[in-house]
């Protein structure tokens, strides 16, 4: 049994695409639950075409649609607010190897990154390059051997698997980066390095990281990070100094902040890769909360089938009632219509 | 006797800056068009390793599109693809796609145009230097692309696979095999004989010379600091005379040669110069670039003019991803003094700049 045990994290390793997280029963209480609908076939494909894991998610001003995904190569898709498709954007491009995000700006440009090639890019609402940050490693450089033990110093211009941008009133960028580096970064619009939050180490104080999975910066500038194995939230400064942390909603998988002058943040407790035994009865819903992080109410469920999620990898919030979510294990995104919660008493 | 001190450190924190140029350096004053090339929706740059005009201002473009793809469940690893060359006319129109789906296009390094318009491209990863004519046919192939690769690829070998016995060959160190086999090339130049001078490179510390038909001459140089030796030889370029131009970036110099190797003299002042240009006669003047590398966007990036006898007329630009800034510049064009083509890896662009 023991000779069992010491060969199965091997197995684990050599078979599983992503380490299983850790999975984390919410502890915030009496949450009413939001009524939703997941609107049937909202994505139409191209022709002959599917996605493959639909890793990230986000809309633009006019509700078109930009799904980042990882089918036999990572692409971009992008599709009108009724979901037709309209195109692909980056096609063959340099910075594209294993999707995490796609993000919107203001100013409707589409942001990717790219954990494969060490990449953000951002593109115009046309689809045309205008900026990377970040380098991928030069192919004549040969395989790049994969590490084990200690992840190297972080650099300022070089990302280790980033997972995700935003940006504040003034077109700061903000990085989460990522799976080996356990860091928050801010450069200004024009890509110069400003500051950073954390390091390589991992770490569970404030203003560390132990896999900070996704980002989102609100109308005050401050910086929201799903730091996903420290199972919390943290919430920081425009400067990158933390000023709160969020420990009761389950494992930090990804979080959003609305548009509009009345922002709500959604964070999800997403269920973990691996469908194991009790993940699907603590996990897999999606909260939502004001900005001082009351939380308003909660939605979803683990599921395989249409309406339930697999694995939320990203969300989209821009109109707050209506939510798009990309989901790793069944391939999918769905729009999701929300309805106004039942009342019920205190939520914090 | 304070005040003395305080003004004799002044003094030496001036000296100091000057690690670049032993004087002041004036400021050239220039434009920029960060977007000359009008791209198919379905082309993205990527990484720019060459830019280059022809006679009538047609643009071709060597650039890393992506990374090569490995075959797996082979007896050995096979690497295709990963770059792609094309062409626009003199308004940045798109022409066409050269050599898709070719044999070697595997990491672009450099693309130039001889004096008959002939487009020659150099690949860092597949070794090899390809000359193709106006229609794009090749028709003289310098080295050879490795067979298959190794996996993992050995260390500061290249993905090349084994290249030109820089190593444990019984040679000098960095002398490579006296051949056309290259391990990691970076440039391609001819002087007014159509010979061609080729530097080998990043893998290889040499340079080497063929005739008009490609047939091995001689090389020179090996893995060193000493005049005539290489850190690495990151570009090439003749002069009407037939000296050669040997930028050795990892020296922070650039190397003069006669036109059959003897050293002659080295230009020490303009930082790492990652990429090179010679001006058309009849009063040459080189461009060369202090090109940063891709993880650092805080020091150098600017581009200097000198005379051939390495006296700096100017400089101009820095590091950045802005207009008129630079990153992990890779390629210089200089058909005319004052109108430059700049391929940028790390920006993956190409600027279109006009000098005042």
């Amino acid at each position: 049994m023991k000779r069992l045990l010491a060969c199965l994290p091997a197995v684990l390793l050599a078979l599983s695409p992503a380490q299983p997280a850790a999975q984390q029963k919410a502890t915030v209480q009496n949450v009413p639950e939001i009524p939703y609908t997941s609107v049937p076939n909202f994505l139409k494909m191209p022709p002959g075409e599917t996605l493959g894991e639909a890793i990230g998610v986000a809309t633009n001003s006019k509700g078109h649609v930009f799904v980042y995904h990882r089918s036999a190569n990572t692409r971009l898709w992008e599709f009108d607010k009724n979901g037709a498709f309209v195109k692909e954007i980056g096609k063959g491009y340099y910075g594209f190897e294993f999707a995490h995000s796609v993000r919107v700006d203001p100013q409707d440009n589409i942001w990717t990154v790219d954990e494969g090639t060490n990449t953000v890019t951002k593109f115009s609402p046309e689809g045309k390059f205008l900026m990377v940050l970040g380098h991928r490693p030069s192919a004549v450089d040969g395989a790049v051997a994969t590490v084990f033990g200690p992840n190297p110093p972080a650099q300022k211009y070089i990302f280790c698997r980033p997972t995700d941008v935003g940006w504040d009133r003034q077109g700061n960028i903000f990085v989460s980066d990522g799976y080996c580096n356990n860091r928050v970064v801010k450069y200004d619009k024009d890509g110069q390095f400003l500051a950073q939050s954390g390091s390589e180490k991992a770490g569970s104080e404030p203003g560390q990281y132990s896999l900070p999975h996704g980002l989102q910066v609100d109308g005050r500038g401050h910086v929201w990070v799903a730091d996903r194995t420290n199972n919390r939230y943290q919430e920081l400064d425009n400067d990158l100094k933390p000023l709160k942390q969020y420990s009761n909603l389950g494992t930090g998988w990804t979080v959003c902040v609305s548009a509009g002058p009345h922002q709500y943040v959604f964070a999800s407790n997403s269920n973990p890769n691996g469908n194991g035994p009790g993940t699907w009865a603590n996990t897999g819903e999606i909260y939502k909360m004001e900005l001082d992080g009351t939380v308003v109410g909660k939605f979803g469920h683990a599921s395989k089938e249409f309406g339930g999620f697999q694995v939320v990898h990203m969300m989209d919030c821009r109109n707050p009632n209506e939510i798009v979510v990309g989901e790793i294990e069944s391939w999918r995104v769905q729009k999701l219509l929300l309805q106004q919660p039942a009342k019920t008493g205190s939520s914090r | 006797m304070k005040r003395f001190i305080t003004f004799l450190s002044a003094a030496i924190v001036a000296a100091g800056l000057g690690t670049a140029a032993q004087s002041p350096v004036p400021d050239i004053v220039f434009d920029s068009n960060p977007s000359p090339l009008m791209l198919p929706d379905d082309i993205y740059l990527g990484e720019v390793g060459g830019v280059a005009a022809n006679s009538k201002g047609d643009i071709y473009v060597y650039t890393r599109t992506g990374h090569p793809t490995i075959s797996i469940g082979s007896s050995r690893a096979f690497a295709h693809g990963g770059s792609r060359l094309f062409q626009f006319d003199r308004s940045g129109k798109f022409v066409r796609e050269i050599g898709k789906d070719s044999y070697g296009m595997l990491v672009a390094q450099q693309v130039r145009i001889d004096a008959q318009d002939n487009v020659w491209i150099v690949d860092q990863m597949a070794g090899y230097v390809n000359k193709l004519d106006a229609a794009g046919r090749p028709v003289l192939l310098l080295g050879r692309k490795a067979e298959s690769i190794n996996v993992p690829a050995n260390a500061g070998r290249g993905g090349g696979g084994e290249g030109g016995g820089g190593r444990g060959r019984g040679g000098l160190p960095g002398a490579g095999a006296q051949s056309d086999v290259f391990n990691r090339p970076t440039d391609v130049a001819w002087d007014s004989a159509g010979n061609i001078f080729v530097a080998d490179g990043m893998g290889n510390a040499r340079v080497a010379k063929f005739d008009s038909k490609g047939v091995f001459l001689k090389s020179w140089g090996s893995r060193g600091s000493e005049p005539g030796m290489f850190a690495n030889v990151t570009g090439i370029a003749v002069d009407a005379q037939g000296n050669v131009y040997a930028a050795d970036a990892g020296n922070k110099r650039i190397q003069v040669f006669d036109n059959n190797g003897t050293f002659k003299s080295a230009i020490t002042n303009v930082g790492a110069p990652g990429a090179l240009c010679m001006t058309p006669g009849p009063n040459q003047v080189l461009y060369v670039s202090n090109s940063n590398p891709p993880e650092d966007f805080d020091n150098g990036g600017e581009i200097y003019k000198i005379k051939l006898d390495g006296t700096v007329v100017g400089r101009f630009g820095k590091v950045g991803k802005r207009p008129k800034e630079f990153g992990a510049v890779n390629s210089l064009d200089c058909r005319t003094e004052n109108s430059l083509l700049v391929g940028e890896l790390a920006n993956m662009r190409v600027q279109k700049l006009t000098l005042r």
